[in-house]
């Protein structure tokens, strides 16, 4: 040990120097967020809680073609359809196990009328397991409840894809 | 009837001193997460009521509402006591603590005797915890507790000797009121110094919070422990705290003195500079434990042995053949 450092040690420079530092930083502005109050800012592509889309005139848009059922990955995907008095095929259920899914986005890229999406909405924590099987009524009312929003991320994302 | 009259007054007089002491504890837990936060940038408790001033209060409730879990394999009388234990030891010290001439629960002579005698039974509350729990990591945590405290008293038990020296008197009013003057801070300097450090060991504080260290003892010897049981080995170890800040504030900086003999610091309430300097000191506390990081074992002992113990006996020596040599030995 030299005198130098013999010298730092006895007087606590370093210490007194790191406590000089924290009352520095004390006044300084905060890097977190207030959260419940401020949240951060989402991209328009931010995969959250899933939603079912209608057409303006309020006809849903899904067509029960199947290919989000086949594409997902984790397997949550629960799709039955019958052919309605028009002809159209329309789904008679259509299931999410939001425990099962990953947040992946292959629904949502698979599928051709942008009917099954994700949107930015990831407080949807619930007491009860059961409240987080998802059904084709609480996914429809989603996209009621998101419309606005949705249409909007996807027109901002829409020259990327 | 006359005793029950004085029983009475005196119970009105314990509750005039615990209750403050309760709510502070409750105040500084939030202000101690709170300048930790600030340090790292973060905002700390915020919520529950102005500035999250109530954290604390939310907190509590929580902890008497969640299960206390009793280990099967425990020794459940002993489990128990420990944080009984613990905290009435943090908090019956307070008695001798004077908060202006006239404001203190037992105006005793031994009082420096008396504090320094119920923080080394501290140390039972924690061992016991620790032993009680009948597990590998409350144990090591008790063990290393019990090897810091009793270390660690050594020194602050030399370093309040070289303050008794310029005394000559144990009572904790005599001690203040010998600093009219001056306050010991400023001629006993390194002894506040290391006063102040031994204190932080003493207390579990980091960078010595070795008994709790995470990463190699869970929480050591609190490990086992849940609920209101849980709780109150935090109240108990915040109250110490405080309590070593009210020491330290007591024996260098001059307890309820004003800092300078002026009308002006006059019409401040005696109580209210103690008051200051004990959040003064707690503040320091808490920014150390937002800027350190935890000493090993071995250089805890060296520092507590090798270090402070040498240098404060020199100190009593070069203290007392000062006081000798000018002829200033206190006459009592």
């Amino acid at each position: 040990m030299n005198i130098f450092r013999i010298f730092k040690t006895v007087f606590l420079i370093d210490f007194l120097t790191g406590l000089l530092i924290a009352v520095k930083e004390l006044f300084k502005p905060k890097k977190t967020l207030n959260y419940p109050f401020e949240k951060g800012k989402i991209s328009p592509r931010y995969r959250g809680e899933h939603a079912l889309r209608r057409y303006p005139n309020g006809e849903e848009r899904c067509i029960a073609c199947k290919l989000c059922e086949a594409v997902c990955p984790a397997q949550a995907i629960t799709i039955e359809s019958t052919a309605r008095e028009d002809g159209s095929r329309k789904t008679t259920r259509y299931d999410i196990d939001m425990l099962k899914c990953i947040y992946c986005g292959l629904c949502e890229e698979s599928c051709p009328v942008d009917a099954i999406v994700q949107g930015p909405n990831f407080e949807f924590a619930t007491h009860t397991r059961e409240e987080l099987y998802y059904n084709k009524e609480k996914l429809l009312e989603n996209g009621d409840r998101w419309e606005n929003v949705l249409a909007a991320n996807i027109k901002a994302d829409n020259p990327y894809r | 009837m006359e005793y029950l009259i004085l029983l009475f007054s005196e119970i009105y007089k314990i509750l005039y001193v615990l209750i403050p002491v309760l709510v502070s504890v409750a105040m500084i837990v939030w202000l101690d997460r709170r300048i930790w936060a600030f340090v790292q940038k973060r905002r700390g408790p915020n919520v529950v009521g102005p500035f999250g001033l109530f954290q604390t209060l939310a907190d509590a409730l929580k902890y008497i509402f969640k299960e206390i879990i009793i280990p099967a394999s425990s020794n459940k009388i002993i489990f128990i006591l420990a944080p009984i234990v613990t905290m009435t030891l943090a908090l019956i010290a307070w008695a001798v603590i004077p908060f202006s001439e006239d404001y203190v629960l037992a105006d005793i002579n031994v009082g420096i005797l008396y504090i320094f005698a119920i923080s080394s039974l501290g140390v039972y509350g924690i061992i016991m915890g620790g032993w009680a729990s009948n597990s590998k990591y409350p144990f090591l945590g008790s063990i290393r507790s019990a090897a810091q405290m009793v270390s660690y008293e050594v020194s602050i038990g030399v370093i309040i000797i070289n303050v008794l020296l310029c005394v000559g008197s144990l009572n904790l009013s005599d001690i203040v009121l010998a600093q009219e003057k001056i306050w010991f801070v400023i001629p006993l300097f390194p002894m506040f110094v290391i006063f102040f450090i031994s204190s932080l060991a003493e207390t579990n504080r980091p960078p010595f919070d070795l008994p709790e260290a995470e990463a190699e003892l869970v929480a050591g010897y609190q490990t086992e422990y849940s609920g209101m049981m849980y709780a109150m080995f935090w109240l108990g170890e915040y109250a110490n705290i405080l309590l070593m800040c009210a020491l330290g504030s007591i024996l260098f900086l001059g307890g309820w003195l004003a800092p300078i003999d002026t009308p002006l610091f006059e019409m401040v309430p005696p109580p209210v500079w103690l008051i200051f300097k004990i959040l003064f000191l707690f503040v320091l506390f808490a920014l150390i434990k937002a800027i350190v990081p935890r000493y090993r074992y071995d250089q805890l002992m060296r520092l507590g042995w090798k270090v402070f113990l040498p240098f404060s006996l020199i100190w009593v020596v070069l203290t007392s053949g000062y006081l000798l040599y000018f002829d200033l030995l206190p006459v009592y």
